[in-house]
């Protein structure tokens, strides 16, 4: 059985697992696809000057399914045959391990490597999860984006970022 | 009515619990419950400008007003990825 299109999970992440889930999704939707694109996000040993480590992920997993299931809809509203999954990891994490991952799926290359990218910066502007890093010497919670799913300005950014 | 509210990463921290139950007066927005958990914790006030609001696990705006029973989700700047 393929994983969910939508994962939030304290296991490892796969990325064939994810890549399996998009192509069912699509073999089950018909849609005749050319591309598959995926993405990994790892752990980076170096942060701000820092030698990272671990991380530790946290989210509000039920409305971070919703907004995984919302980057989704953007996405095939911008590309329509577009299929994509996203899982995220939650826990302590190593450096090198990898905390997310996506995979996007079309007839051709260009829309599947443009929606992955968006993904991302979708998740990272608006999917209820924060790291906290820890470093030699102490520990910081990470802060980025304000989530605010309706802000049509900031999804454009990450439209803007997709398609350069 | 009565609310449950939730707190996510750092804070959590500053509040020392993830999950409350706060009392409000009828028609209390999102915003009024944040003033109230930040004049308790006052370093929750430097997230006036930047904390996102969930309620019922959807994503509101502070303004929303809330009803009794309401789950209230409070979430500082989010770092997914």
């Amino acid at each position: 059985m393929a994983a969910p299109q939508f994962l939030i999970t304290q296991e490892p992440l796969d990325v064939d697992q994810i890549v399996q889930t998009v192509f069912q999704i699509a073999k089950d939707t018909s849609i005749s696809n050319g591309a598959v694109t995926s993405f990994l996000g790892q752990v980076r040993g170096h942060n701000l000057g820092q030698q990272v480590l671990r991380l530790e992920y946290e989210a509000y997993e039920p409305l971070a399914v919703k907004a995984f299931a919302q980057i989704a809809v953007e996405s095939r509203d911008r590309w329509p045959e577009i299929t994509i999954a996203l899982h995220h990891r939650l826990g302590t994490l190593a450096v090198g391990e990898t905390s997310v991952a996506i995979a996007a799926a079309s007839p051709h290359r260009a829309e599947s490597f443009a929606a992955c990218r968006y993904a991302i910066e979708r998740i990272k502007q608006i999917a209820p999860i924060w790291k906290h890093e820890f470093f030699e010497g102490g520990d910081v919670w990470i802060e980025g984006a304000t989530a605010d799913p309706g802000d049509e300005d900031v999804r454009e950014d990450a439209y803007r970022l997709a398609c350069t | 009515m009565h609310v449950t509210v939730r707190l996510f990463a750092r804070l959590r921290d500053i509040a020392g619990k993830s999950e409350l139950r706060r009392e409000l007066p009828d028609g209390a927005t999102a915003r009024v419950l944040w003033d109230s958990l930040a004049a308790e914790h006052t370093e929750l006030s430097g997230y006036r400008d930047t904390v996102s609001t969930a309620i019922n696990e959807e994503y509101a705006k502070m303004d929303h007003p809330l009803s009794d029973g309401d789950d209230v989700a409070f979430l500082p700047p989010v770092s997914g990825g």
